[in-house]
């Protein structure tokens, strides 16, 4: 309850931020919306306005700058503009049986969180055999990590068009697929090196005890190297999870992609519906909220079973 | 003055040492050059003994302590351990090490540290719950196997390490400055129940402290060390006897003894840095 204080101001500052950007963000189109409906705007003509500052647009037509933040296409939409539609495509198809819907949110958002499962299942599997390989390792500390490295670098918008041509090559049907793996490249990297920092984490002596009870190597990794990098796991799988989600939206833009939030977002832009790509914009940070939140609570409750909340 | 001590322990028992270092010499390389942190040791330490190694830092104490343990290898000189070499000791579990720092593990609750070293060397599911029920009623800390350590005191979880080491039968305790991070009066307390412990159960201690009064307080026999190169300068055999009250160290014996140990520690160190 502390912590909801700081959290509501700071919700509460973006959301008069928000609201304020509107009125300049939508001045132009509201000024060409009511000059067609008839009143007098000034300068007439939209070619006229180009070249009209927007605050000058603002102050000399004062009576119309509320026009923006109603209008059915806004180059911003206020806030509960998108909660509107943010309920309209999910809660109330939902009420309606229409969940499944290929126009209703929960539809989309399903397909994305499908590819973002296994391409956290995925990454994270790569990246905890990766962090074994490279602690008990030191080839694979040599030739692994610095190529975990470059490959962060990478952009990755820049990959998924590859991925999904080589995966369309190779015979694979769907866009599961390469979206998947999309996800798992991008969600891997952080969970090998917390990982690796995790099973780096015992100290010297707990390893040299181990040692003078001639445990073996397997031993010595049940025992003591795995159960200490668990509270290291769960932060880096927090950080994938996220990185997950990003990869599967990433990995819908450029295959043309008709579902999936991330197909959402590019059909929107096509079309010129903002408030198609706010509202996928959002059920993908709810999204991503809800998997972060789940994780945080298997955390508490594993750390707990562990005896470890101090 | 090591070798004439430990040839007049040998004639006054006959049974064979525990642990016999003769010529030891370890040298570590390091960036600054060579570093000897241990050169040309000779100790015998009989069954039952309680030795302790005193010095200032880098003389050589806990190196000496590891190569012991097997977890160093000495340059050259011939180390034994029970008639072993130190690793085919460490192999067969011969000695149980405490540290510094007790080092519990924080997932596992008291009695599930106590039972680590059991499940790796493989004792029944029985026999691992009556040691541990046992080796905690040693240290007094009955009624604590299903605390985890965060809810232990500083000196109880220290007393855990040692039902730890002392939950399979290892007749060595090889101990690093167990009490060092302690304040004095648990200290006190903790240095009584070791030497009770070490009473009834006849084990030999080898016992790493920077602490004068706790040495000459534990020990049959006190090793003075010396730095730059780590040796041993005096090895002083205690005349207290077995029975030893927490008093005793305001006995003239005690102070004299002390004393020699302290001469012993100026006398190997030159105090220039």
């Amino acid at each position: 309850m502390r912590n909801l204080l700081p959290v509501l101001s700071v919700l509460g500052a973006l959301l008069v931020l928000w609201y304020l950007a509107v009125a300049p963000m939508n001045i132009r189109v509201a000024l060409d919306q009511v000059e067609r409906g008839g009143a007098t705007v000034i300068p007439e003509g939209s070619v006229e306005r180009r070249d009209v500052s927007v605050w000058r647009l603002m102050a000399q037509n004062s009576a119309h700058v509320k026009t923006g933040y109603a209008l059915d296409r806004p180059r911003l939409p206020t806030p509960a503009q998108v909660g509107q539609e943010l309920w309209k495509t999910t809660g109330a198809m939902a009420m309606k049986g229409r969940a499944w819907s290929k126009r209703s949110l929960i539809y989309h958002g399903w397909i994305t969180l499908q590819s973002t499962l296994w391409g956290f299942f995925l990454g994270t599997s790569l990246g905890i055999i990766g962090a074994i390989a490279i602690v008990y390792s030191r080839v694979a500390e040599m030739s692994l990590m610095p190529w975990a490295i470059i490959s962060q670098t990478i952009p990755i918008v820049a990959l998924a068009p590859m991925i999904i041509v080589v995966s369309s090559q190779m015979g694979v049907d769907g866009r599961g697929f390469p979206k998947a793996i999309i996800s798992a490249y991008l969600c891997y990297f952080p969970v090998l090196v917390g990982m690796v920092k995790g099973l780096r984490a015992p100290e010297v002596s707990q390893l040299d005890l181990l040692k003078t009870y001639d445990a073996t190597g397997l031993q010595s990794f049940l025992k003591l190297r795995l159960p200490a990098s668990v509270p290291y796991l769960f932060t880096s799988l927090k950080v994938g999870i996220a990185a997950a989600l990003v990869g599967t939206i990433v990995g819908e833009l450029p295959t043309g992609a008709i579902s999936g939030l991330g197909a959402r977002i590019l059909i929107g832009d096509q079309f010129g519906t903002p408030l198609a790509i706010w509202s996928a914009l959002f059920a993908a940070a709810i999204l991503a909220g809800m998997l972060v939140t789940l994780l945080d609570l298997t955390q508490r409750l594993a750390l707990r079973r562990m005896g470890m909340q101090a | 003055m090591a070798q004439a001590a430990s040839g007049q322990k040998t004639s006054e028992r006959v049974s064979d040492p525990i642990v016999a270092a003769e010529n030891l010499n370890l040298t570590f390389e390091t960036n600054d050059g060579p570093v000897h942190a241990l050169s040309d040791v000779n100790l015998t330490i009989n069954k039952g003994d309680f030795v302790s190694f005193i010095g200032p830092s880098g003389c050589g104490k806990t190196t000496f302590l590891r190569c012991i343990a097997g977890l160093e290898t000495p340059t050259s000189g011939a180390l034994s351990v029970n008639g072993m070499t130190p690793d085919e000791a460490r192999r067969a579990r011969a000695y149980g090490y405490v540290f510094q720092h007790a080092g519990l593990y924080p997932w596992r609750t008291i009695g599930g540290n106590i039972r680590l070293p059991l499940e790796i060397m493989g004792y029944s599911e029985a026999d691992r719950a009556e040691r541990v029920t046992r080796t905690l009623s040693m240290v007094d800390l009955e009624g604590f196997e299903k605390k985890y350590p965060w809810q232990l005191s500083g000196g109880m979880q220290q007393r855990a390490s040692i039902a730890r080491a002392l939950a399979f039968d290892a007749d060595i305790l090889l101990m690093d400055e167990p009490f060092g991070a302690l304040d004095e009066i648990v200290r006190d307390h903790l240095n009584e129940q070791l030497l009770k412990l070490w009473d009834s159960t006849e084990k030999t201690i080898c016992f790493v402290t920077h602490s004068i009064p706790e040495a000459v307080y534990l020990s049959t026999r006190i090793v003075v060390m010396s730095p730059r190169p780590g040796r041993i300068t005096d090895v002083i055999e205690s005349t207290l006897p077995r029975e030893r009250p927490l008093d005793l160290r305001e006995t003239p014996e005690f102070l004299d003894i002390a004393h020699r140990v302290r001469e012993g520690l100026r006398a190997g160190h030159s105090y220039d840095g």
